[in-house]
């Protein structure tokens, strides 16, 4: 039940941040703050006392910590069924903390409808909370779809020049690969009807479904291709600089912290639990594409002159190592696959509260404009080179444990490819150091008047520098959370495979 | 005649005792305040009288006629639709002289609805067809001192009454080939004479030719964008909603009781014009800048949508799952409709070109009218199939009936034109959501008190299937078995 308590949270929250705009136009970041504050603490304590206490499900897919079911629509066997694991909390934790970040990063930047703005941004960490939570194949597409509306109307109504583009743009790639999804859930619960007799979406239902190989293939590839879109993966992120570099700042911050996970998320929830004889047949490619992600990015972003549109690539060429480590789906790999998923949701998150930052105090985002700005803003300056040099993969820090894991695994299977990624590391020095070249150093503007960071960014950026030193020095109890999913995952394939040739850290790190 | 046949007809007998109040009390007193809401209450009760008559269902009524639950249901349906409009319009049609007539077309109309619903028959189906369609001509004209309704309402006269005429001489052949009118008696007669006499295929072609462009199935759709354009905004939405509805509704009950789905070669025509109609309609709402008109070409989408549903039926298993498909879209679409053309009105009440409203006239509406706006968010992300309303469950239940039946095709054209949609509704909503500064003229709309209840009540009509679906889909379970 605090599952369904937390989403209706952080709804009502909304609610309450939206009206209380008639009361003063300050009240309605406060309340959206206290809002994701209990819902933070509501569910740390709604943690179950000990582990595995809850459903084991039969098929031993991971241990869930919390369970709920309750009828929703039996026509279709559809329940309003919800459930919590190591990863789905390590995800929510995250996706509250960056949704702490985001009020943060727009606490001045409002001043058209603060109410409906903050009211948008907990509408869309209801519904992504949602997403991490839901176990009935149907709710999870209906959070999915419902989560995209709060965000279109975050980068509609507040974003910048070019809004109306980014926006469509970004919901009609989002709703087209949806609804390829929605069509193989459905086909996916008839498949379930036909080997059972009796209709349902409930995703232990559906699990371990043995599955017509063709069918499979053209099923597992409509979850695919949503789930990349969102991700986004090389062909299909044409999307994502747009969207991001028009949103708000908090809107940035939520898209690139937190959406962009909920597609790793499904990959690794749905698409590759759900069919691992296709999902298998399918790696290469999805390797190939994940490889064409990390260098096209890191290409792309080092030919940007616009702050936003660089770190935007940036997301892109970092995304690909998740794709990567999914799918070379061993230990290492796959360990390193949820590092980068928290490590990114916080470096990134941290890049596009500096540009909006930026934004707010120069009116600008091109970096030719800028330059000199570490003498004026010293506090700015230290905070963008830490983040910087995390996003290029300094060992020490969050991002680096993550890439490190991921090479490492897909060294076993592929080490062409693995050898191909690497390369990203060494594009990802380039353009992050060049973007602080150009931004902070060189001769500053004598004209310009800069305020640097004041005690509520200082705040911010603080806790983001705290995580991702904590993730770099001791990432174990992160990797400890996921472990369950990690494991369930490589029950799904034969162990005869490649899983086997591991490297030998895998050894160490299996208990 | 019983007074269990008296029942079983209760809704109709309802209509007509009404209608003819409705003369008696415009000839003794005129005032569209008074008539408006008289017409308003007979439709309610209308509807109401449908609970009475479900006691006494299903039951055969003459040959003509059968109120079973299927019919009941949706003159329900049509009769709350046509009292949102009769309210709606109370505002649209004042400024011209002597409205009150309006309101009885409006009965009668939907009385031409219902009989439609309850057509077992060539002959009820003819009557019904021309009830509706005959107080729709007037209807559509009625601001007769405007240019764009009197267009509208002769290009609608003369495409209408020639597929009428098309459809009449269809049923004439298929009467020659079969010697009978009533439509499972239809489907015997085909059954002993074969397919193969030759008068047959001309009867199916201009039975089915005259059917479709009542529905504005591509190729049949040119009428719709110029009639839906010039007439009144709540008499498109009614245009759009019922009686699309309607000849759906008796065009699929043709299809099950005359068992026409042996015909694959038929059925497989009706797959092929619902993509078209699909594709076609979607595109060519891409390119206006007229709202009314991009609903029409989006309502001709719709249409091909649910035709997928006779694609299904053809699978006998299916055919349960289809047809509550297809009662469930209906009802879906006509709430949806009715929102959307609801707000149209709501938002023009410049009688000088009224008719033509245009993207930049919702420009900003979130700031100046939010409950306006809400609805027709909601209207819109219904239509556009997004989940929480009822548009969203609607198109689920179409995908599982196809999928049960295994029609990629048409699926692959319903995700197609779905995707191509949400371009042309997320449009509306961003011209909706343009901040003050950034729209050039402000535009006056109505607002009272009774526009925001309306409001309110579509907007609960359009969520309400979409959150909680589950009684309706048992209802309609129950119905069906």
């Amino acid at each position: 039940m605090s599952m369904a308590v937390l989403i209706l949270m952080l709804l009502g929250g909304g609610l309450l941040a939206w009206q209380s705009e008639r009361i003063h136009p300050d009240l309605p970041r406060w309340t959206a703050l206290a809002t994701v504050i209990v819902a933070l603490v509501f569910l740390l304590v709604s943690l179950p006392p000990e582990q595995p206490t809850l459903p084991t499900d039969p098929r031993g897919t991971g241990d869930w910590l919390l369970h709920l079911k309750l009828a929703w629509m039996p026509r279709f066997g559809i329940a309003l069924e919800l459930a919590l694991d190591g990863l789905s909390l390590l995800l929510l934790v995250l996706t509250l903390l960056l949704g702490l970040i985001a009020i943060a990063s727009s606490w001045s930047e409002i001043d058209f409808k603060p109410g409906l703005f903050q009211a948008n941004l907990l509408w869309t960490l209801a519904g992504v909370c949602g997403v991490f939570l839901a176990v009935d194949m149907f709710l999870f597409f209906l959070f999915w779809e419902v989560m995209l509306i709060p965000m279109y109307l975050l980068i509609a109504i507040w974003g910048h020049e070019n809004k109306t583009y980014a926006a469509t743009k970004f919901f009609i790639f989002t709703q087209a690969s949806g609804l390829l999804m929605l069509l193989a859930i459905v086909v996916l619960a008839w498949q379930g009807l036909a080997a059972s007799g009796r209709l349902s979406f409930s995703y232990f239902d559906l699990l371990g479904l043995t599955l017509d190989p063709r069918l499979g293939w053209w099923t597992m590839l409509g979850f695919f291709l949503a789930f990349t879109v969102k991700l986004p993966a090389f062909p299909f992120h044409t999307w994502l600089p747009d969207a991001h570099t028009q949103a708000p700042t908090a809107g940035s911050v939520l898209l690139a912290g937190i959406l962009l996970k909920t597609g790793a998320y499904g990959l690794l929830r749905f698409c590759i639990p759900l069919f691992p004889e296709a999902s298998l047949q399918f790696a290469p490619i999805a390797m190939g594409l994940g490889v064409a992600g990390v260098i096209y990015g890191a290409v792309l972003a080092f030919a940007q002159s616009d702050f936003k549109r660089l770190v935007a690539y940036s997301s892109v060429s970092h995304m690909g190592f998740v794709l990567l480590g999914l799918y070379a789906w061993n230990q290492l790999a796959l360990q390193g696959a949820v590092m980068q998923m928290v490590a990114h949701g916080i470096s990134t998150a941290a890049l596009f509260m500096l540009a909006g930052a930026l934004q707010q105090r120069l009116h600008t985002r091109d970096m030719g404009r800028m330059g000199g700005l570490w003498h004026q803003a010293p506090r700015m300056g230290a905070c963008a080179m830490f983040f910087a040099v995390a996003s290029l993969g300094l060992p020490g820090l969050g991002n680096f444990v993550a890439e490190f894991l991921v090479l490492l695994g897909l060294f076993a299977v592929q080490p062409w490819l693995a050898a191909l990624a690497a390369l990203g590391l060494i594009t990802a020095a380039i353009y992050s150091l060049w973007m602080m070249q150009q931004t902070f150093q060189g001769s500053p503007d004598e004209q310009r008047k800069l305020a640097d960071f004041d005690v509520r960014e200082m705040l911010a950026m603080g806790t983001m520098v705290v995580a991702l030193v904590w993730l770099g020095l001791y990432p174990q109890p992160v990797l400890d959370l996921a472990q369950p999913v990690i494991d369930s995952l490589q029950h799904l394939v034969p162990s005869d495979n490649a899983v086997v040739a591991l490297a030998p850290g895998a050894a160490v790190n299996k208990p | 005649m019983t007074v269990m046949d008296f029942q079983a007809l209760l809704p109709l007998l309802v209509l007509a005792a009404g209608a003819t109040l409705l003369m008696l009390q415009i000839a003794w007193v005129r005032s569209p305040d008074l008539t408006g809401a008289l017409a308003a209450l007979i439709l309610v009760l209308a509807a109401l009288s449908c609970h009475f008559a479900v006691a006494a269902a299903p039951l055969q009524v003459t040959p003509l006629l059968l109120a079973d639950r299927y019919a009941l249901l949706f003159c329900t349906l049509f009769c709350l639709a046509g009292a949102v409009t009769a309210l709606l319009s109370r505002d649209y049609v004042s400024q011209g002289d002597q409205p009150e007539e309006f309101f009885l077309l409006l009965v009668l109309a939907t009385m031409g609805a219902c009989v439609l619903a309850c057509a077992v028959h060539v002959a009820s189906l003819l009557l019904g067809l021309e009830l509706l369609s005959v107080s729709l001509y007037t209807l559509i004209a009625y601001p007769n001192k405007s240019i764009l309704p009197l267009e509208a309402a002769v290009k609608y006269l003369v495409l209408s009454g020639a597929a009428s005429a098309t459809a009449l001489f269809g049923f004439a052949l298929l009467y020659a080939a079969t010697g009978t009118l009533g439509f499972s008696a239809i489907g015997q007669g085909l059954e002993e004479t074969g397919m193969g006499q030759s008068v047959l295929l001309p009867a199916a072609v201009m039975i089915f030719t005259g059917l479709a462009f009542k529905l504005s199935v591509v190729p049949f759709h040119l009428w719709t964008p110029d009639v839906y354009d010039g007439a009144p905004a709540p008499v498109t939405g009614f245009l759009a909603s019922v009686a699309k509805g309607a000849v759906f509704v008796v065009l699929l009950r043709l299809f099950l009781d005359a068992n026409l789905f042996r015909y694959y070669r038929l059925v497989e025509v009706t797959g092929l014009l619902a993509i078209f109609s699909m594709v076609a309609g979607n595109l060519l709402a891409l390119l206006q800048t007229n709202i009314k008109r991009m609903l029409a070409y989006s309502s001709i989408a719709h249409i091909g949508y649910l035709l997928i549903v006779l694609m299904v039926c053809t699978n006998s298993a299916n055919q349960a799952l289809a047809v509550e498909a297809a009662i469930f879209y209906l009802i879906a679409y006509t709430a949806t409709t009715i929102a959307a053309f609801g707000l149209l009105t709501l938002i023009s009440c410049d009688p000088s070109g009224r008719e033509n409203i245009q993207l930049q006239q919702v420009s900003g509406l979130f700031w100046r009218q939010p409950v306006l706006a809400c609805l027709m968010l909601v209207a819109l992300l219904s239509l556009a199939g997004i989940p929480l309303t009822a548009g969203f469950i609607a198109k689920f239940y179409l995908v599982n009936a196809a999928v049960s039946g295994h029609h990629w095709i048409l699926l692959f054209s319903l995700v197609l034109g779905s995707s191509i949609g949400i371009y042309y509704y997320l449009r509306v909503i961003h011209y909706m959501a343009r901040r003050p500064g950034e729209h050039g003229t402000e535009h006056e709309t109505i607002s009272n008190r009774r526009g925001r209840i309306l409001c309110g009540l579509l907007i609960a009509c359009i969520l309400l299937p979409g959150i909680a679906p589950q009684s309706l889909m048992q209802y309609l379970r129950a119905i069906l078995h």
